[in-house]
């Protein structure tokens, strides 16, 4: 099988272009480079190279099947659960290689988060699902310090407030923006580096899509976060650099402000204004 | 006339959408046309001295007034329900904008009509046969500027910036020219002073062309034109230029 080289980005007709202000080399969070992904004979990302900076959001978004949710989730290796999906290049968080045979998968995914597109919470109580990933993790050595820790996490989540009084009562009885909170909730207990995010809002009534936003920007300042939306107003309103994705190939990628008001390329311009083919 | 909004690749998925902006655009361009309409009006009233025409002028000037505020409504109704980005966001803020200046333009068309008449007033000045030229200027400059709308065409928006100094130098030696006329005989200060205006008013028309060239290179590329140019507004005559007023 082939895999891509760097030339063959000339191959796709439109070079990886950046717009706006570049990304510091000491703020890179995540560096990607060079990343195809295949799911058997078919290559599903083709050579992409992106740097994610710390403490931003990053917004991923392109049509559906362009690849940006295989991308996001080859940034924690979540794509290791399916036999026939192959990585190869490189991807590094704070310089180490992720793929790197040494490095422990559960170990990564603590470091790199997820939410998912439709809130998951584990059937246990609020308390428990929060609990979970500090526990499984050994974070704790006391009840008091699990207890800390899960109130941090929920009050981070924006959820505290709502649901102090029943803690004990089951995750899955909130409604889908707690839910969601939840489960935002349960990524921050590990203390996580980097939060992926694939479509958190697609499940969501404009209300609570709009706490999802206010908590993301808050989270920001403690955390790097990659967010797959659908909704062009989404990414435009959360991220400050968003990247777009075509039939598997990184487009554009820029400080989101360029991207919306003018594009470098046509593609970029013909997606976000709604005028794709 | 061939009116087309800018060409994507593709027209838009929603193409209710399209129908929209191009409804925009052309509402622009009609309006621009009306101002050709009212600017040609304003020069044969002075030039020939018909009160009559000038007036008619003055009076329709609310016919623009309307124009511009159907483009700000539909604008903001745009703005609001299509929520547009990029290209499409740089039409509707550029239509908003041209549509102020057109406005601007309307204004000081029926300005000059208006001082026209008080003008026929007095017997004609010699200097009223450099006004023609400013105004055919200011005619062609307007014109130009709206088919770079239309075309969007950005070399020509550039090139009709530029001729804009042009504008500005034949209102500088036409105020040096209508203040030797005050001083020398103060029967005409009257009619100069009406002139004077009515010469500013021709200027400030250049002024919002150039805005209008601006906005067409904006909404085409967008990015802003960053050249710089001697504006209009900058006019200050050197004092030592200018004949002593004591003569």
């Amino acid at each position: 099988m082939n895999v891509q080289t760097k030339d063959s980005e000339q191959d796709h007709g439109y070079p990886d272009t950046t717009v706006g202000k570049p990304i510091l080399e000491s703020d890179i969070k995540v560096a990607a480079r060079d990343v195809s992904v295949f799911y058997g004979e078919k290559q599903a990302i083709k050579s992409v190279s992106l740097d994610v900076a710390a403490n931003e959001v990053t917004a991923f978004i392109g049509p559906s099947g362009c690849g940006k949710s295989t991308f996001l989730r080859a940034l924690n290796r979540m794509n290791d659960t399916i036999d026939i999906c192959r990585v190869t290049g490189d991807i590094r968080l704070d310089g180490e290689d992720v793929y790197d045979r040494k490095v422990d998968v559960v170990q990564l995914r603590a470091r790199v988060g997820m939410v998912f597109q439709k809130p998951n919470p584990f059937p246990k109580s609020i308390f428990e699902n929060v609990a979970y990933g500090p526990r499984i993790h050994g974070l704790v050595s006391h009840k008091s310090e699990l207890e800390e820790i899960v109130h941090s996490s929920l009050e981070r989540a924006g959820l505290l407030n709502e649901v102090k009084d029943r803690l004990d009562t089951p995750g899955t009885g909130l409604s889908g923006g707690q839910q969601q909170r939840l489960c935002i909730a349960r990524a921050i207990a590990v203390s996580p580096e980097v939060i992926l995010m694939d479509e958190p809002c697609s499940a969501l009534d404009p209300i609570a899509t709009a706490k999802i936003e206010e908590l993301i920007d808050e989270l920001r300042a403690n955390y790097t976060i990659v967010i797959v939306t659908h909704s062009m107003q989404q990414a435009a309103r959360v991220s400050q650099r968003t990247a777009f994705f075509h039939l598997g190939n990184l487009v554009e990628m820029g400080d989101t402000e360029t991207i919306f008001t003018n594009p470098e390329h046509r593609l970029t311009q013909g997606y976000i204004t709604g005028r794709f083919g | 006339m061939a009116l087309t909004v800018a060409p994507g690749p593709n027209d838009h998925t929603v193409r209710s959408f399209d129908a929209e902006l191009e409804r925009l655009s052309n509402t622009v361009v009609r309006t621009g046309g009306v101002v050709e309409a009212q600017l040609a009006g304003a020069a044969q009233a002075l030039i020939r001295r018909d009160s009559v025409l000038a007036a008619e002028v003055a009076a329709r000037d609310v016919d623009v007034d309307v124009l511009e505020q159907d483009i700000q409504d539909h604008a903001i109704r745009l703005l609001a329900l299509r929520q547009p980005v990029a290209e499409d966001l740089r039409q509707i803020v550029g239509a908003l904008r041209i549509a102020g200046d057109l406005e601007r333009v309307g204004d000081y068309a029926a300005n000059v009509a208006k001082r026209s008449m008080v003008v026929n007033q007095s017997p004609p000045v010699r200097v009223v046969a450099a006004l023609p030229r400013m105004l055919g200027l200011a005619q062609e400059i307007v014109k130009e500027v709206l088919d770079a709308y239309v075309e969007r065409d950005v070399d020509r928006a550039v090139a009709v910036w530029h001729r804009d100094e042009d504008l500005d130098a034949l209102h500088t030696s036409l105020f040096r020219e209508l203040v030797s006329y005050m001083s020398e005989d103060p029967r005409n200060i009257t009619a100069c002073s009406h002139l004077m205006f009515i010469a500013k008013n021709i200027e400030r028309i250049g002024d919002h062309a150039t805005n209008i060239a601006e906005m067409v290179h904006y909404l085409v590329l967008g990015r802003p034109l960053r050249e710089t140019r001697p504006r209009g507004e900058d006019f200050l005559p050197d004092p030592g230029s200018l004949p002593d007023p004591q003569v």
